[in-house]
């Protein structure tokens, strides 16, 4: 209990700090604040989905529901953070290039995801029964991930990319924040880490309630 | 000498539990019938059995002289027959046969084909479509598929549905002789039946 | 009958052999994917007029053929055995490879008929340059190659869900998608009139995209064999 209380009152801090602390990119100017929730919801798309990729590959080694529960439940939340690292990536492009969408290489694999994880959804909304959906979403989640690295291939050799690259690293890898800037914007990464997993855990709850009512129900 | 090892089997559709601790041990000349009433899972526990269906708890076990076969061992030493297995309907009985017996990674020649057809008593009719078959014929082909391997393990889920008297003494015969000479589970609630086989598995109360 | 040495590939070429023999005598995938393949070139020729397509408009609208058309009919293969009610004799007698390559190799004779009947009709009806034939072939090749080594498994799991509508484009479209850029632009290319040197970046990803795309369905098709 107390960590969520902690996590609650943090949260609230770094949204106030994220606005009154100076702006982290003087170019830019205020619309690169934005940076501060971009980046840890687009780190936690990447970490959801990973995480659901391994709850599918478990499943198909062990075949207990449970990894398929957890699978799905890492994948909506992916999904929804990935839907809104897309939304302020494309209020930051707007702002900086100019137009919402231009199917720069990061807008376009985002999009993709999206794509691949809206069609999982689909395929668990098509199959009725639980261990065949289980299978087959696992599968198709594996299979449509391993297109991802290629995507990183191909689309750059198309579209010449205008993502900021030096957002956190030089290219000598060296730290571009200033120390207040970087206080801020890893106190974020490390909150939305625990938000998500603090929105894992209630949504396993719930899965688990519902187990044992259906359970009783027959 | 083959054996089939079946150990505290339990199966569940999500909440709703369709048998549970079935054990039995059948070797090479041996037969047991899996007997019960309507949807007390009989179907089930085949499909279980032949791999078709996982198992909420519990194991299956194919051995040949107390080594375990691999899945592949045991799909080519198993054959099964069921009302809800649908051969090709496209395809003439002899093209079903010898599509059957390629895609194991054998091959049948026309000599046991025939002699395959008139077994099953449908002689002459090997060159028909099966879309141009009765269901009995359709019934009979499943058998002679099912003899292509000289199976060591013969599943039979009710085997006489479709078929008229002659059928039946037919699967009567084909019956004695697999039980002698390998193992032979069948599923069934017709009580003249249950003497085709020296065990009996009751599911369903 | 103790012959147990014919390997894989016969196994599987008896797949092969008997979706052809059942597709000859239907025809249903086959007509399918030539219908959609020639209407929709049609359409876009006729509305489009002839002359002035750019290059790259090209490449994108026979991609987008070629998309569709495969969409129209390759999942046939799986549905047919579903809808027949044939699977179960086919899991219990055959290995689950010898199934997929078979079934590969089935997608792979379809999208090739329809590709050497609609290919010319393309080149007819919008008067894309034919200079660099040989060029385009080679892409031609390759892109039906990876078409059917990445929608052959979708095909097979929307073969098992019970509403299939059109969930067959909705799963391979994103599984397609740096396919079809990197076809569209090598495809481009060629219309362009660049040398071979220029679309070697192209033709080697489509060669590794096919090669994991297949090794990929091999190690997971069991999976939905399964089920």
């Amino acid at each position: 209990m107390w960590w969520k209380i902690l996590l609650f009152l943090a949260m609230s801090a770094l949204i106030v700090l994220s606005y009154v602390t100076p702006m982290p990119q003087k170019q830019i100017g205020e619309a690169s604040r934005i940076f501060y929730y971009h980046i840890p919801q687009a780190w936690i798309c990447v970490v959801a989905f990973a995480m659901s990729m391994v709850f599918s590959i478990r499943y198909l080694r062990s075949h207990n529901i449970g990894e398929d529960d957890k699978a799905v439940v890492a994948a909506r939340l992916g999904f929804v953070f990935c839907l809104l690292a897309t939304i302020t990536g494309s209020i930051f492009a707007r702002v900086t290039w100019g137009s919402f969408w231009n199917w720069d290489p990061r807008e376009t694999s985002i999009f993709i995801l999206l794509l691949i994880y809206g069609a999982y959804f689909a395929l668990r909304g098509a199959v009725e029964i639980e261990e065949k959906r289980a299978s087959l979403s696992a599968v198709y989640s594996i299979f449509a991930f391993v297109t991802v690295p290629f995507l990183i291939f191909v689309v750059p050799r198309i579209v010449p990319s205008l993502h900021p690259e030096d957002s956190i690293v030089d290219e000598n890898l060296k730290f571009t924040m200033g120390p207040t800037v970087r206080t801020i914007f890893f106190s974020s990464l490390a909150l939305f880490t625990g938000l998500y997993f603090w929105m894992f855990n209630l949504a396993r709850r719930i899965q688990r309630v519902q187990r044992i009512r259906l359970e009783k129900e027959i | 000498m083959y054996s089939l090892k079946i150990e505290n089997l339990a199966k569940r559709f999500g909440p709703r539990k369709v048998f549970a601790d079935i054990n039995f041990e059948l070797q090479t000349g041996g037969s047991i019938a899996i007997v019960g009433p309507n949807g007390s899972g009989k179907s089930t526990l085949v499909k279980v059995i032949l791999g078709l269906l996982r198992p909420t708890l519990g194991t299956v076990g194919f051995s040949l002289d107390g080594k375990n076969m691999t899945e592949s061992e045991t799909r080519s030493r198993t054959s099964f027959v069921a009302p809800y297995l649908s051969l090709y309907d496209h395809l003439s009985g002899e093209e079903n046969l010898k599509f059957f017996s390629a895609v194991a990674g054998d091959h049948v020649t026309g000599k046991e084909i025939n002699a395959l057809l008139a077994r099953v008593g449908l002689e002459g009719r090997g060159t028909d479509y099966l879309a141009d078959y009765s269901s009995g014929m359709k019934q009979r082909l499943k058998y002679a598929v099912a003899l292509l391997n000289k199976p060591d393990f013969l599943f039979l889920d009710e085997p006489t549905s479709n078929l008229d008297e002659e059928g039946k003494g037919m699967v009567s015969q084909l019956v004695e002789q697999y039980r002698k000479q390998s193992m032979v589970v069948l599923a069934t609630n017709e009580p003249q039946e249950y003497g085709f086989a020296e065990q009996i598995c009751r599911l369903g109360g | 009958m103790p012959n147990k040495s014919a390997g894989l590939a016969a196994k599987a070429f008896a797949v092969y052999a008997k979706d052809m023999r059942l597709e000859l005598r239907s025809r249903y995938a086959l007509n399918a994917i030539l219908m959609f393949g020639i209407t929709t070139l049609a359409v876009v020729s006729f509305s489009l007029g002839q002359f002035g397509l750019s290059p790259k408009f090209l490449a994108a609208l026979f991609w987008i053929i070629m998309f569709f058309s495969a969409m129209s009919g390759l999942a046939q293969a799986f549905i047919r055995e579903e809808e027949a009610q044939t699977v179960l004799a086919l899991k219990l007698t055959a290995d689950p490879d010898a199934i997929y390559i078979g079934k590969l190799l089935f997608n792979f004779t379809l999208l090739g008929i329809m590709t050497v009947i609609v290919t010319p009709l393309f080149f007819i009806f919008t008067d894309a340059p034919t200079a660099n034939l040989f060029r385009f072939i080679l892409v031609l090749i390759l892109g039906i190659i990876g078409l059917c080594g990445a929608t052959t498994l979708v095909a097979a799991i929307i073969s098992k869900a019970s509403v299939k509508g059109a969930l067959f484009s909705v799963l391979s479209f994103p599984v397609l998608m740096p396919l079809l850029i990197s076809l569209v632009s090598a495809s481009e290319k060629v219309f362009d009139g660049l040398p071979l040197g220029n679309i070697a970046a192209e033709l080697q990803f489509l060669l590794a995209y096919a090669v994991i795309m297949v090794t990929a369905s091999i190690m997971l098709f069991k999976f939905v064999w399964q089920e």
